[in-house]
C-alpha cells in the first residue's frame, strides 16, 4: 500500500523549476531514500509532502490527504527533521518532547509514558533533565528523531539528517534510524547527498537530478545497472578504445585521468586489461556505489555539486582516494 | 469546527504559552535586568529629580511609579514581540510552524507567554510599592488591568514588527524611532499641561501609552488629564488594532 503519491508533482520559484514533475509511490513501512546533489529538489519534495511548500501544479496525497487542500490532516500524520536542528536549546531534552507532544495533542496520559519509551529507544535517558544546549551533535540529531517520532506519525521525514556530522557519529546515527523504523513502524522517507547513507540505510532509492528522479529501485538492482564490478587503473598508458573492444567489457570511461571499466567476473579479466596497459600506478578493483550509477546516468559526480566538497584540488584528491573506501 | 480541532488550537497555544514560561524561568539575569532598570528609574533618576522637583503635591519619585510601571511594559512586551526574530535566526519557531496547529493559536499563545513575563515583572514592582507613600493600594486591581490591555497590544505590536524583520538590525531601529519616542511622548516622567510646547502636545495625545500612563496615575494616585472610560477606550482601541495587525503579519511571516 502506498502511503505517499504523487502525481506530476511540480514547484517552480520564479523561472526556476525546482521539482520538475514527480510521480512518486512511496510504500508503507518502507525507508525511503532521494539521493542527489545539492539544489536538485530534494529538499523541496519533502517540504510539498509536508505541506511547508505549495506545489505550482500536479498533485499529492500522504496517508490518503490531499496535501493541498487537507494540510491540516496531513501534519498530524507527519514527522519532520529539518536540514538545520531546531532543537529548542534553552529547554531540557524532555521538555522539548513535551513542548511537541502538546503542539501535537498527546493525550496527558500516554505523553510521559510515551517520551520515555523515546529517550529510551534514541539512548538519551540519562541527559533527559540537561539543558540541549549541553549535547553533542549527534545527541541532538538523536533526540530530533525522538521529537520527530513522538506522536506515531505515519511518515517521518529527515532532511540530511547526518549533515554536518563525523563519520562515526553518522554511522550510529543510521543504526537509531534503521532501529526506530523497525520497532515503530514508521514510513521514513530521508534526502541525503551521501550515496553510503542511502545505500546503508534505505530499502529503496530514488535518485533525483535537477528536479526529476531518473531513477529508483533498491540499491542492489540499482548499482547491477552497471552491469558488471568495477575497476579502476591508472597507468602511464591506457588504452581506451582497446579496452573498449574488449568482448567482455561493457564500459570504459575515463575520470579523473584514472580509467574506470565495467564488466562481469573482474577477477577473471583483471590480468588481460592489465596486459594492455604499460607502467601501471595502481589498480582498484570493487563492486559499484550509488555515485557509480549517479555518474553513470547524468556524467557528473554527486559530490561535484556539492559545496563542502568544491573547489580545490586537494578535495579532488581526497575525493578521489575516498572513492575506493 | 469539531471538537477536537478547538481542543487541538488551545493544547496549541498552551505548548507555545508554556515553553515561553519555561524560557522566562530560566532566563534569570534577564528578569533581574528588567527589574533593575525601572528601580533605577525609580530611585537614581527619581531621587535626583525629586531634589529639586515636585509635582503638585506629589513627591517626584511619587509621580514617576505610574509612568515606571507603564514604560516596563512598554519595554518588556515589545522586545518579547520582537525576540521571534532571533527564535528564527535559531530556527526554533521552524519546528513551532509545522506542527498540526494555526498560526493564530502560535501567535496567541506567544502574546500570553510575553504578558505572563511582563504582568510577573510588574507585580515585582507593585510590591514595592508601600516605599512610595502616595500610593493608593487599592487602586492596584484598575491599574493592573490597564497594563495587562497595554501588554497585549504591546507584544502584539513587537510580534508585528519581528514577523516584518529578516535580522537583529530591526532591533536599534526599533528602539530609536519607536520605543523611545513612545516612552518620552507618554507624560511618564512629566505631567502633561497647558504650558507644553503644541508641538509636544500633539505628539503625546497620539500617543496611545499615554492613557496607560494616565489611566494608572489616576489608579494609583488619583490625578487624571483624561476620563478614565476615554484611557480605556484608547488602550482598548489599540490593542485591538494590534492584535489583528499582529495576527496577520505572523500568520504571512515566511
Amino acid at each position: 500500500m502506498a502511503i505517499i503519491l504523487t502525481n506530476a508533482l511540480k514547484k517552480s520559484f520564479g523561472r526556476i523549476e525546482a521539482v520538475a514533475g514527480i510521480d512518486l509511490g512511496i510504500q508503507k513501512g518502507e525507508i525511503f531514500g532521494l539521493l542527489g546533489p545539492n539544489g536538485a529538489g530534494k529538499t523541496t519534495i519533502i517540504g510539498m509532502l509536508c505541506t511547508i511548500v505549495r506545489p505550482s501544479s500536479g498533485s499529492a496525497f500522504l496517508a490518503g490527504y490531499d496535501v493541498v487542500r487537507e494540510p491540516a490532516r496531513v501534519r498530524r500524520q507527519v514527522g519532520i527533521v529539518f536540514q538545520d536542528p531546531t532543537l529548542d536549546t534553552v529547554l531540557t531534552g524532555r521538555e522539548n518532547l513535551e513542548l511537541h507532544a502538546r503542539l501535537y495533542s498527546v493525550s496527558s496520559r500516554a505523553r510521559k509514558e510515551r517520551i520515555d519509551q523515546m529517550l529510551g529507544l534514541v539512548d538519551l535517558k540519562h541527559r533527559a533533565d540537561d539543558i540541549t544546549r549541553t549535547y553533542s551533535g549527534g545527541m541532538r540529531r538523536r533526540l530530533e528523531l525522538a521529537r520527530g517520532l513522538l506522536h506515531r506519525p505515519a511518515v517521518l521525514f529527515l532532511d540530511e539528517p547526518t549533515l554536518g556530522l563525523d563519520p562515526q557519529t553518522r554511522a550510529r546515527l543510521w543504526e537509531y534510524i534503521k532501529k526506530t523504523a523497525h520497532t515503530e513502524q514508521t514510513t521514513i522517507v530521508l534526502t541525503t547527498h551521501y550515496m553510503e547513507e542511502a545505500q546503508h540505510v534505505c530499502d529503496r532509492v530514488g535518485i533525483i537530478d535537477h528536479g526529476r528522479i531518473i531513477a529508483l529501485d533498491t540499491p542492489e538492482k540499482l548499482k547491477e545497472t552497471m552491469g558488471g564490478d568495477m575497476i579502476v587503473v591508472r597507468a602511464e598508458r591506457q588504452p581506451l578504445e582497446k579496452i573498449r573492444a574488449l568482448p567482455f567489457v561493457s564500459e570504459v570511461r575515463e575520470n579523473e585521468g584514472a580509467l574506470e571499466i565495467i564488466t562481469k567476473e573482474a577477477h577473471r579479466h583483471l590480468p588481460k586489461i592489465l596486459s594492455l596497459m604499460k607502467d601501471v600506478h595502481c589498480v582498484e578493483m570493487r563492486v559499484p556505489t550509488l555515485n557509480d550509477v549517479f555518474i553513470k546516468l547524468t556524467g557528473r559526480d554527486i559530490r561535484d555539486d556539492t559545496v563542502e566538497n568544491s573547489g580545490s584540488w586537494v578535495d579532488s584528491v581526497a575525493r578521489y582516494r575516498q572513492r575506493g573506501s | 469546527m469539531d471538537k477536537g480541532f478547538i481542543h487541538r488550537e488551545l493544547m496549541g497555544v498552551y505548548a507555545v504559552w508554556w515553553r515561553e514560561f519555561k524560557v522566562f524561568q530560566r532566563e534569570k539575569s534577564r528578569i533581574i535586568s528588567s527589574i533593575v532598570q525601572p528601580l533605577m528609574w525609580l530611585f537614581l533618576f527619581g531621587s535626583g529629580i525629586g531634589a529639586s522637583v515636585t509635582i503638585g503635591s506629589f513627591d517626584y519619585r511619587d509621580y514617576i511609579y505610574p509612568g515606571v510601571l507603564s514604560m516596563l511594559v512598554l519595554f518588556g512586551s515589545v522586545y518579547f514581540g520582537l525576540y521571534i526574530v532571533w527564535d528564527r535566526k535559531l530556527d526554533v519557531l521552524k519546528a513551532i510552524l509545522v506542527a498540526p496547529v494555526s498560526r493564530i493559536s502560535i501567535f496567541f499563545g506567544k502574546v500570553l507567554g510575553g504578558c505572563t513575563d511582563v504582568i510577573l515583572q510588574i507585580l515585582v514592582l507593585f510590591s514595592l510599592s508601600f516605599l512610595f507613600p502616595a500610593i493608593n493600594p487599592w487602586g492596584i486591581p484598575l491599574a493592573l488591568l490597564l497594563l495587562l490591555i497595554t501588554a497585549i497590544g504591546m507584544v502584539s505590536l513587537g510580534l508585528a514588527l519581528g514577523s516584518l524583520f529578516e535580522s537583529l538590525e530591526g532591533f536599534q531601529v526599533v528602539s530609536a524611532f519607536l520605543i523611545f519616542p513612545l516612552f518620552f511622548l507618554s507624560g511618564a516622567l512629566f505631567p502633561i499641561t497647558e504650558k507644553l510646547p503644541l508641538w509636544l502636545r500633539g505628539m503625546v495625545n497620539l500617543n496611545p501609552l499615554t492613557y496607560t500612563v494616565d489611566g494608572v496615575r489616576g489608579a494609583l494616585l488619583n490625578v487624571n488629564i483624561f476620563p478614565l472610560y476615554v484611557d480605556f477606550l484608547i488602550i482598548i482601541f489599540f490593542t485591538v488594532i494590534m492584535l489583528f495587525l499582529g495576527s496577520f503579519l505572523f500568520s504571512r511571516m515566511k
